[in-house]
């Protein structure tokens, strides 16, 4: 239904109410486009990027000439045909778009070939004559820390004399494990399509989360004004991070095939190529140590973090920045110290991924909260209950931010209570005594996350909305779509600002035409930011055209209400359409850009100090699951949840972030194993090797709700909380509980050394090790 | 031979001369007709993005099932239907009610692998569609979905199931069967393009003679696996034969105390009667791959390639299974662990093919268990696949069978564990015995799947479990499948 009948009680749309995703009816019919699906232009090019097969090497020879001959081809670009620069990194001017004299990681760019198809562009790459010489590649963390080898400076956070705490405690206990990294696996990999225009203008489709970056980048690569490129993107097929720097190389690319051969070029990473050449999550290493007393209040805490960083910095930085803001998560550590070791290896560059560090850093004292119990005898819940932040005392981070919206105790208690986490440990617990190979565990896990980008000039977005003299509405703004229901929830809000039907709003294309220089759509900002501004754009709309129809029917500004598509002025009631038209042939403009930035947000890199955040998102999650001891197979079967989105602008939208966020986290914790060998070749480079969460991995028993309390205490756009990324962290309290599992092995008197992800291999050895360690304790406990 | 491809699309016969037959009927759909609803997530089968629904006749009825797009050639289309995702909405814009269930689910997000899972529900929906949250995991098991986590797309596929909704694919279902049939008679196919050449005989005595003149001709029977080597290792198939057009080798039956099952047969087909008599088997055939897969697959296949990996040769080896080849030269029927001679060599000479299987039935007093570890669940390729056939007499061991993949080159047997065990008394010093013996057979590598350690602890523990399960079968061991305690 194009114009559906206008309502008259309430708008359909409106802000906190579950509306459907804004493309769900075309995605279930194929017709939402993507990318890849734009009907192709004539003369199309497709691109192939020719790959180092090494991880560290000296190019000494590229010799592309029979690959320029190769049928089909249209044109071979190296290094040396870049008319700009040749980088597309975020910051650091460290990503060549080719590779130069040196190759830093097996799946670097060497050159690319534009052919008629793609098939003869792929076979032609395989024509070039290549030597290299090659160098020992630093692959895995312990290597970089032993060669002392980083992309950016070691960082600290320190507060109090964590090391003299820890002494003087009556308790110590020390943690080190591993946690691997993890692929996105959004299902559309990348890709990019160029068209050109006038005076060298190019045009660019880009699967990516950051427009503006991409137009800067491909406008920097080819040497051209940025006004003369624009980028477009209509939706992804996920991006979860992984579009928000790397697409830059592939429209780079596309862009100088199009400026060099005047055609419309195309290239799309098929699954391997976009796994093998593109970043990840940062996998970590990880050393707590904490002091406590008989009641497991932690006096003093100390974490040494190192990440393989990959072969340049892309956000690293930011990245372990985040990591090093969420060692607290939810609790006081009176005396602390964080260290950040950034390694350099000769890997594709890590890069975001939801969570941006916050999930690895969160592990670390999650998982000492379970040890610390472990070794007092306690319920993991009460430790973590006597170490959450407090309301007016205990409140402070270690980066020096009072925590003012705490709602992690109320979240947990509540959380507690409706899943019976009590009786359900009992009855595991007696389960387990009379179950000799299968065993069941079961944690409980909170979640603080911090929201804004800790960049803080990144807090900013701008909107554009044009009201048509029908009364239709479009609105564009700077975030993206990947799925996520930003589009909706935007529209949402201006729908209801203006209170017309949704179906009078008009969702368009992120375009950088429309809104310029905007913020990556990450840091789960996508709404808090781009609903401020459309809703500020919406809102001078509304302002004027309150004023116009005030004066026109010479009421008070006052007497101007907006009703459910129609506007009262004193007595009068007119339709909103009628009203803008009436506004047009006053010559009342109708257009209106909005623009926000997160007010009260200050922070200072060098000192780490400062209010990095304009407020946090919480919940908790209490997750079950049985393993096998004698395989190391593991399954969670049942997992409840708390989450806290603040007043919700879409509930439907935000419940399949919150489910979607704890499968992608169950998921990076306990089957997707990224596997480098040890030459640095990444060996699990498509489904077939690398495996997601498939439908039965999702726990039979999946309880989810959002915390009903829950309202910002800030301004944000009408009381919501960002929900994109603080979910994912929920699944922690699937590895804890498969840890449970593997410590009843062990009486529940020794904590289990186990790594990330989980897969049997880890748990088998876990297991293997915790009871070998309890044998011999049992053996020197008889001896004495 | 035929020389034009004929499949049925939208209710008409469509007809396809000159074109590639090692292209797939993802990029034909994508690049050639551009419909574009059908997506490329992976190009190996893997997250059924692709998925598409094929028709055919079985026995006079309609059967719809869904396959890989990305993996499948296109002249294997021939004598089908095709349905893709653009053919369910109706004319008037109402959607079908597969697509109605997703959206009212909230079952989309980013969209991308929506297509694929409207398609599985589709053939689903057209199937036998059941509430149960195990039956629809393993119909969706083939779908991967990055963002929704899988819970509204569940709650879409119970509601198509509860629905019992017809669509338009019933009201024309005369239609079609009469197309189908009309094809069906229809002579092999032969096509030619550039320098590649396709086949697909409709009987062994053709098969037989094709594969005497093109010796080393690619065999083509569910392109799960030889799909892969155009998609992935881009290779060049100068001469592919067909076998999914010979009935001959879709049969399955019983005969001479055997299961007798023929090379064409899918894993799908085969589940059932495995299922019957050895409920473990049907289990494991559950845990290979997912529908998409298992409804292209063949048993057939799985034996052929002579991976390590498969799924299948250590169960069909540990129950003794003969294997039967045929060639110009005749029939040779040989026991199925001597098939397997080393890496990437099998007993197959040049023009020879595999016919089919038999495995043994049941026998009173033995006990058959196979396992298979991988790190998840379903649609994932083995670490560890095991595999046990034990008769007692009394408490001795009378006869052990036992087979691993994943531990060595070729699915091997463990002659030295079966030898630790053979004639003793079974109880637990003889399986730390056997245990112990196992390191003599295998020396297992370490790769991406698994190391060395964990595959020789592993496959010790699975005999372990085998003889825990024997003695106490009360004792809960099982995650998953039926009982299994995950979801008890």
């Amino acid at each position: 239904m194009r114009n559906p009948p206008l309502s008259r009680n309430i708008i359909r749309g409106a802000v906190h109410a579950p509306r459907h995703h804004d493309s769900a009816a075309k995605q279930v019919t194929g017709e939402a486009l993507y990318i890849d699906d734009i009907p192709e232009p004539k003369d199309l090019l497709h691109l192939y990027i020719a790959q180092s097969e090494k991880a560290h090497a000296r190019i000494l020879k590229l010799d592309v000439s029979a690959v320029r001959q190769a049928p089909g081809v249209v044109a071979v670009m190296t290094a040396e045909d870049v008319p700009g620069v040749n980088d597309a990194s975020p910051i650091a001017g460290d990503d060549p778009v080719f590779a130069e004299d040196i190759v830093e990681y097996a799946g670097q760019s060497l050159f690319a070939v534009a052919a008629e198809t793609i098939d003869q562009a792929r076979a032609a790459a395989k024509l070039a004559v290549i030597d290299y010489e090659e160098l020992p590649a630093i692959v895995t963390v312990e290597q970089a820390m032993a060669e002392k080898s980083f992309v950016l400076p070691t960082r600290e956070i320190r507060r109090g004399d964590a090391t003299a705490a820890i002494k003087a405690a009556k308790h110590r206990l020390t943690q080190r494990f591993d946690i691997g990294g993890q692929d996105h696996f959004y299902l559309e990999g990348h890709v990019a399509l160029t068209l050109p225009g006038e005076d060298e203008d190019i045009f660019v489709y880009s699967s990516t989360q950051h427009p503006t970056e991409v137009q800067h980048n491909v406008a920097k690569f080819l040497d051209l004004p940025d006004h003369a490129v624009t980028v477009e993107v209509r939706r992804m097929g996920g991006g979860f991070g992984g579009k928000e720097t790397q697409g830059a190389w592939f429209a780079a690319i596309a862009g100088l095939t199009t400026k060099l051969t005047g055609r419309p070029a195309k290239l799309r990473l098929d699954r391997d190529d976009d796994m093998i050449m593109t970043g990840k999550r940062h996998d970590f290493v990880v050393t707590v140590e904490m002091g406590f007393d008989d009641k497991g209040r932690v006096s003093g805490a100390e974490f040494i973090f190192a990440s393989r960083c990959g072969r340049s910095v892309d956000l690293s930085g930011s990245i372990n920045d985040r990591a090093m803001f969420h060692a607290d998560n939810c609790y006081y550590f009176e005396n602390v110290t964080i260290i950040s070791h950034r390694c350099k290896t000769h890997t594709v560059s890590n890069t975001a991924f939801r969570g941006f560090g916050g999930p690895q850093g969160m592990l670390a004292p999650e998982r000492m909260m379970d040890a610390i119990a472990c070794y007092l005898g306690k319920d993991p819940i009460d430790v973590r209950k006597i170490n959450l932040y407090g309301k007016k005392t205990r409140n402070v981070t270690p980066y020096q931010m009072t925590v003012e919206d705490n709602v992690a105790p109320e979240i947990i208690a509540e959380l507690e209570k409706s899943s019976d986490y009590a009786a359900r440990r009992r009855a595991i617990r007696t389960f387990n005594e009379t179950s000799p190979y299968l065993k069941k565990g079961i944690a409980l896990t909170p979640v603080k996350f911090g929201i804004s980008f800790t960049a803080t000039h990144l807090n900013q977005a701008g909107a554009l909305l044009h009201v048509y003299t029908d009364g239709s509405v479009m609105i564009n703004h700077g975030g993206t779509e990947m799925g996520q229901g930003l589009y909706i929830k935007v529209a949402q809000v201006v729908a209801e600002v203006l209170q017309i039907d949704i179906e009078r709003v008009k969702i368009t294309a992120t375009r950088t035409d429309k809104v310029p220089n905007t913020s990556a759509t990450a840091a789960s900002s996508g709404a808090d930011i781009n609903g401020k501004a459309a809703e500020a754009a919406a809102l001078e709309i509304k302002e004027r055209l309150s004023r116009f129809a005030a004066e026109y029917y010479g009421a008070k500004l006052s007497d101007v209400t907006f009703l459910p598509n129609r506007i009262r002025v004193g007595n009068q009631v007119i339709s909103f359409r009628d009203l803008v038209q009436m506004a047009y042939m006053s010559r009342i403009s109708l257009s209106a850009t909005g623009y926000y930035r997160t007010p009260k947000i200050h922070y200072d890199a060098e000192t780490f100090s400062g209010r990095p955040f304009y407020y946090f998102a919480y919940g908790a999650a209490v997750s079950e699951v049985v393993i096998d001891t004698l395989t190391g197979e593991n399954k969670v079967v049942a997992v409840d949840i708390l989450h806290d989105t603040g007043k919700s602008l879409n509930p439907a939208v935000d419940l399949g972030q919150i489910e979607g966020g704890y499968i992608q986290g169950m998921g990076w914790l306990t089957t997707e194993e990224l596997y480098y060998d040890d030459k640095g070749i990444l060996k699990t480079h498509a489904p077939s090797t690398y495996k997601i969460p498939a439908c039965s991995d999702r726990p039979a028993k999946f309880n989810m709700k959002i915390f009903e309390r829950g309202e910002n205490v800030e301004e944000t756009i009408f009381r919501s909380k960002a929900v994109g990324e603080p979910p994912l962290m929920l699944a922690i309290s699937a590895f804890n509980a498969i840890a449970d599992a593997i410590s009843s092995i062990a009486d529940y008197r020794l904590y289990p050394e186990l790594d990330a992800p989980a897969t049997p291999e880890k748990v088998l050895m876990a297991i293997q090790k915790i009871s070998e360690t309890a044998r011999s304790n049992k053996l020197t406990e008889a001896a004495q | 031979m035929r020389q034009k491809i004929k499949y049925i699309h939208k209710g008409e016969i469509v007809t396809l001369e000159n074109i590639d037959p090692t292209m797939t009927v993802l990029n034909y759909l994508r690049y050639n007709q551009a419909l574009t609803g059908t997506k490329e997530g992976c190009a190996e089968g893997d997250c059924g993005a692709c998925t598409v629904v094929l028709g055919e006749l079985v026995e006079g009825k309609l059967r719809y099932q869904a396959v890989n797009a990305c993996i499948q050639f296109l002249p294997t289309l021939d004598g089908k239907e095709l349905i893709t995702v653009e053919d369910l909405k109706a004319k008037d814009g109402t959607l079908h009610p597969v697509q109605q269930a997703m959206v009212e689910a909230n079952g989309t997000q980013c969209g991308f692998c929506t297509p694929g899972f409207v398609m599985s529900l589709f053939a689903e929906m057209h199937s036998n569609p059941k509430v149960d949250r195990l039956h629809i995991n393993d119909v969706l098991a083939g779908n991967l979905c990055r963002c929704t986590g899988y819970g509204t797309i569940v709650e879409a596929a119970i509601t198509v199931a509860q629905s019992n909704a017809k669509d338009k694919f019933h009201a024309t279902e005369a239609n079609t069967i009469a197309l189908l049939a009309a094809l069906e008679k229809e002579a092999g196919l032969q096509l030619t393009w550039q320098d590649r050449t396709y086949f697909a005989p409709k009987t062994t005595d053709e098969l037989v003679e094709i594969l005497a003149r093109y010796p080393q001709a690619t065999l083509l029977a569910g392109a799960t696996d030889v799909g892969l080597w155009v998609t992935k290792q881009h290779r060049d198939l100068a001469t592919v034969i067909y076998l999914g057009q010979i009935r001959e080798l879709k049969t399955i039956n019983t005969q001479q105390g055997g299961l007798k099952i023929g090379a064409g047969v899918t894993y799908s087909d085969a589940w059932a009667p495995l299922a019957e008599l050895y409920p473990d088997f049907g289990e494991l055939i559950r845990r290979i791959a997912s529908t998409q897969i298992r409804n292209s697959g063949t048993i057939g296949g799985n034996i052929a390639n002579g991976s390590p990996i498969g799924d299948t040769p250590p169960a069909l080896i540990a129950l003794g299974a003969q294997l039967h080849l045929r060639s110009k030269d005749g029939r040779r029927d040989i026991p199925l662990e001597n098939f397997f001679i080393d890496y990437g060599k099998q007993d197959l000479n040049p023009g020879e093919f595999v016919a089919a299987v038999t495995l043994p039935l049941p026998e009173t007093g033995s006990k058959f268990a196979t396992y298979k570890i991988s790190k998840r669940f379903d649609q994932d390729i083995s670490a560890v696949c095991a595999a046990f056939n034990l008769t007692l007499k009394g408490d001795v061991v009378d006869d052990i069978r036992i087979c691993y993949g994943g531990m060595a080159a070729t699915p091997k047997r463990a002659r030295k564990t079966e030898e630790a065990i053979i004639g003793q008394v079974w109880d637990e010093t003889t399986i730390s015995n056997a245990v112990a013996s196992m390191t003599e057979d295998y020396h297992p590598l370490t790769d991406m799947r698994a190391s060395e350690q964990y595959r020789m602890l592993a496959a010790q523990n699975l005999l372990r479990k085998f003889y825990i399960e024997t003695v106490t079968p009360d004792i809960a061991t099982r995650l998953v499948g039926e009982g299994g305690l995950a979801y008890a």
